[in-house]
């Protein structure tokens, strides 16, 4: 419980390192999601082309 | 025929002739000129109507005050750089002519610095009136805001140049603009506050002299790759 | 030796080797970060003057760091795609800039919240840091508001370019202006790091997080840059033959 308090300064240095790894997170999430996004549109396209055919 | 002549007009002149037109088509439309004069007059004097008459206060306040509205009415202003050329086509003209694309942007600036910047530091002593400058101070002003409104008018083409044709492009403006205009703010105002405080101001004033004699080199150019790149 | 970043250059390799080496420099930056996480929060000694406080060190720090690297990336590669006209050049530039802002956003917050139990506010315009981190936010939104609002690529390309150098160069400028400011009030408690001496086991997490940062911030950056190559290669035959490989004719 020591670590948790941190002295006194717990709530700081905990949200701090939260907030890193929510960032860390949303950065890789946010990658994921555009080339999802981005496959998908081609494929989308391409589909269409197809049916075109 | 003129495009078969075998002399083109000298870069001197290529550079008097474009601002001496644009400073007649300013003339055709005062509105260009007065609009951002004003926005920035009534910036500074509604400053103090909203917050109280507090003289302490006003004095305190004033050079930034000043200062920020100064930047506002140039940002106001920047928006009508090329577009009035983009929309009639000349700015298509000026792409192809022989000068070289930087100086015909710093005619453009320079003229833009006589219609917005150069009024601007003639009215600011009236509107210094209301902040209860001392007259150091409002001498000092008029030197930052004139150094400073180069750099703004250099620095504003470049985001002129980048946003031209494009939609919603005053606000993007603004915004590309503001970061870079920083400095200029920050030296511009701290030095009036620092003269009005009876301190020394050589340090702004130097630095705000070597900003613009930078910007005066390096935006022509920035801004001409910019233009380039807008229209083809 | 050329043949190789010829071939690196080439989109369709790019994209593939992107994918190869991506878990290769994941992995070693997740694992610095835990090491570092790990020793800053519980190994490393209380500083004597912040207490425990001052262990937010170990993520603004890096985060600050990042964000400046991310715009170091940025301007370079944008610069390197103006001059040279390479498209990944570009990709790489329109790839780190969302990531560099969120990094800038995070050293914002982490600055934040490491000043108020030192100095008793949430924000202290007295840090030229801070100050700075801040304007360097406004570049990246700047930028990334300048490539959305271009449709063409090739014209949302250039003309972000031309913005990402000339912030580049103002840079200084502006952290110089910002400290001269600063400089000019009563000073403000810097949030210096780790105090008066910085011991080895206060710095080695640090060493780490920071190279940890750097390999996640290059692992994410190789993703974003992969979707930019596919999605600025759209129309070409090797794209389409990866994302529909029966292409038979009906």
């Amino acid at each position: 419980m020591e670590a948790l308090a941190m002295g006194d300064y717990g709530v700081y240095v905990w949200s701090s390192f939260g907030l890193t790894l929510a960032v860390m997170i949303v950065t890789v999430w946010q990658a994921r999601n555009h080339q999802n996004k981005i496959y998908r549109e081609i494929e989308q396209r391409l589909k269409a082309m197809e049916e075109v055919k | 025929m003129s495009d078969w002549d075998t002399h083109s007009p000298s870069l001197w002149g290529a550079f008097r002739a474009l601002v001496r037109r644009d400073l007649l088509l300013a003339w055709k439309r005062p509105g260009d000129v007065l609009n951002p004069l004003f926005f920035f007059a009534m910036v500074a004097t509604l400053f103090p109507l909203a917050v109280g008459p507090n003289e302490e206060q006003l004095a305190f306040s004033g050079p930034g005050v000043l200062w920020v509205a100064a930047l506002l009415a140039a940002l106001l202003s920047l928006n009508g750089l090329f577009l009035t050329d983009y929309e009639d086509g000349s700015l298509d003209q000026l792409l192809l002519s022989p000068q070289p694309l930087p100086l015909l942007v710093l005619a453009k600036t320079t003229q833009h610095w006589l219609i917005s910047g150069l009024p601007l530091v003639i009215v600011s002593p009236l509107v210094a009136l209301t902040f209860q400058m001392p007259d150091r101070a409002v001498g000092i002003m008029m030197v930052t805001l004139l150094l400073g409104t180069v750099s703004l008018s250099l620095l504003g083409s470049i985001g002129a140049a980048l946003t031209v044709g494009l939609n919603r492009g005053n606000a993007l403006l603004s915004l590309l603009i503001l970061p870079l205009a920083m400095p200029v703010l920050i030296f511009g105002a701290r030095t009036v506050a620092l003269a009005a405080a009876n301190d020394a101001v050589a340090a702004g004033i130097y630095f705000l002299g070597a900003y613009s004699v930078l910007t005066m080199v390096f935006a022509p150019f920035a801004a001409a790759a910019a233009l380039k790149i807008s229209n083809e | 030796m050329w043949t190789f970043f010829h071939r690196l250059a080439s989109p369709p390799h790019f994209y593939e080797l992107a994918n190869k080496i991506y878990p290769w420099i994941m992995v070693p930056g997740l694992a610095l970060i835990a090491y570092g996480t790990y020793a800053g929060l519980f190994v490393a000694p209380v500083d004597y003057q912040q207490k425990d406080a001052f262990r937010i060190i170990y993520v603004h720090v890096p985060s600050a760091y990042l964000s400046m690297m991310a715009y170091m990336t940025m301007a370079i590669s944008a610069g390197i795609g103006l001059i040279w006209r390479m498209k990944l050049a570009h990709a790489v530039a329109a790839a780190a800039a969302p990531i560099g802002a969120w990094f800038t956003f995070l050293a914002l917050m982490t600055g934040s919240i490491w000043g108020r139990p030192m100095w008793g506010t949430w924000w202290e315009w007295g840090d030229p840091r801070l100050t700075s981190e801040l304007i360097l936010l406004f570049l990246y939104f700047g930028y990334l508001a300048l490539r959305g609002a271009i449709d063409d690529q090739s014209k949302a390309d250039r003309s972000s370019a031309v913005l990402a150098l000339v912030g580049a160069i103002n840079i200084p400028i502006i952290h110089f202006s910002v400290e001269w400011w600063s400089s000019l009030h009563q000073g403000a408690t810097l949030v210096r790091e780790g105090g008066p001496a910085i011991t080895t086991d206060m710095l080695y997490p640090l060493l780490a997080m920071i190279f940890g940062f750097t390999l996640f911030f290059g692992a994410v950056l190789l993703k974003r840059v992969r979707t930019e190559v596919l999605a600025r290669e759209r129309r070409s035959r090797w794209v389409q033959k990866m994302i529909m490989p029966l292409e038979g004719r009906a």
